[in-house]
């Protein structure tokens, strides 16, 4: 089964063409590594795949949106409503049988049970991060988009995230990350896609090689790390 | 279709919430709408006739003024945290999201109309409860219309930098048509005339351009919002 398929895909920002031919596909219980420099389209593919942006050119096939979820560069939580509101309100956008019990048990798991009907904007940074991992994770989504997701978290977010990612691939989820932390994703990672300028420049499994010498990726096959 | 109106109600009840708690637009609008009606008061005296012909105009004025100030906030408030892109992004029919959107202000909006009535009936020695049925059906018809025209070109402007200038400039030559009705109908109101006759021509124009507009707006949601 092939969940994930990007076939031809080109995106022109007037005429500039962020995006060119780009083909992919992504099995079931495996994750890509969507790699690249700043501007090579790494957050523009998401951006499609996630149904915020239209492809000019090209097709996109992906799970059911029920089954998917997407963090962006920003935490995509409400600072007026309470832990337990945010993800009882996404719960029930994403069909969760039992809104009010999933959203307690992933505030356990976030560490957040304490702080439930505080309102996040009294949250520290660590905080919010851990609420918006919770909102990713509530609905056992089948397909995670995450688009630099390490960026700018905690020790302790990381690893928390680390952990939900392996438990998702292990329950058969498919993620596409894209990231700047190389080490991090290419543990993770069963496939690389590397970007430049729009265009794949590598695309294919990770190999050893590439975690134990996580720079070389670019060096053989373009762009800057 | 249960499943869309859930989902309706729960973005009208989340954006009524937020409000709610940060009273941002809601606090902003009835201080406006009470100080514009107040000042109106010194220009005009209220014993005179004529202050009730022009009552009905200077209430929607004041009206839609203010709800510019709440409509403006409608998907400006999923700017914070990005969080209108994991709306997009979810499984949340865009309609759903809209119309949920639309609901909120229509309630926010005749919360200030309601607060709004009694002060102008005080500045301006106006009887305003005579036909009750008839003012409430007016008020609900073009809120309701100011509710869904503004929504839409909320959703319209929400990336722009000036939205907060551009969003009345976009909103007040489409509300011209319901605003014509609205005063004309609110004037005859108040000045306790029977409505009927030629009047129902206005009342038609509103039901029709809520209907419109409605329909317009749900059909373009999708559009509009994925970029």
């Amino acid at each position: 089964m092939v969940p994930v398929s990007v076939e031809n895909v080109w995106k022109y920002f007037g005429d500039y063409p962020a995006l060119r031919e780009v083909n992919f596909t992504l099995e079931s219980a495996s994750c890509l590594a969507l790699l690249g420099r700043n501007g090579a389209g790494k957050t523009t593919i998401l951006r499609i795949l996630a149904g915020l942006s239209t492809a000019s050119k090209g097709e996109v096939k992906l799970p059911d949106r029920r089954r998917t979820a997407y963090l962006g560069h920003n935490i995509g939580i409400y600072d007026e409503l309470s832990a337990l509101e945010n993800l009882k309100l996404f719960g029930r956008f994403y069909e969760v049988e039992n809104p009010v019990s999933s959203a307690s048990k992933w505030l356990e798991r976030v560490s957040l049970a304490h702080v439930a009907d505080a309102p996040a904007r009294e949250f520290s940074r660590g905080m919010r991060q851990r609420l918006a991992l919770a909102r990713v994770f509530l609905h056992e989504p089948e397909m995670l988009l995450l688009d630099e997701p390490f960026t700018s978290l905690d020790d302790r977010a990381i690893a928390l995230l680390q952990d939900l990612m392996r438990e998702a691939k292990q329950r058969g989820a498919s993620i596409i990350l894209s990231t700047h932390q190389l080490r991090e994703a290419l543990e993770l990672a069963t496939k690389v896609v590397l970007l430049n300028r729009g265009q794949i420049a590598y695309c294919g499994p990770r190999t050893q090689a590439m975690v134990d010498d996580p720079a070389a990726l670019y060096r053989d096959h373009g762009g800057e790390a | 279709m249960i499943r869309f109106l859930k989902l309706t109600m729960a973005v009208a009840g989340k954006d009524i919430r937020s409000e709610w708690r940060t009273k941002e637009s809601l606090n902003a609008s009835i201080a406006f709408s009470i100080v514009v009606l107040l000042l109106f008061s010194f220009a005009f005296d209220p014993a005179s006739e004529s202050t009730k012909e022009f009552a009905g105009g200077l209430l929607w004025l004041v009206f839609m003024f203010a709800g510019a100030l709440i409509v403006n906030r409608s998907f400006a408030r999923e700017l914070p945290n990005d969080c209108l892109d994991v709306l997009i992004a979810s499984p949340l029919p865009m309609a759903a999201l809209f119309l949920g959107k639309a609901i909120a202000c229509f309630t926010l909006l005749m919360v200030i109309e309601l607060i709004s009535l009694p002060v102008f009936g005080i500045f301006y020695d106006i009887t305003w409860w005579n036909q009750p049925g008839w003012l409430m059906l007016i008020l609900t018809m073009t809120t309701w219309a100011m509710s869904v025209v503004g929504t839409l070109f909320s959703a319209l402007t929400v990336n722009l930098r000036l939205r907060e200038l551009m969003l009345p400039m976009l909103l007040y030559p489409m509300l011209i048509p319901a605003l014509m009705a609205a005063i004309q109908l609110t004037t005859v109101v108040l000045t306790t005339d029977p409505v009927g006759g030629d009047n129902y021509t206005w009342v038609k124009l509103l039901v029709g351009f809520d209907i419109i507009f409605t329909s317009l707006s749900l059909a373009l949601v999708d559009f509009v919002l994925v970029r």
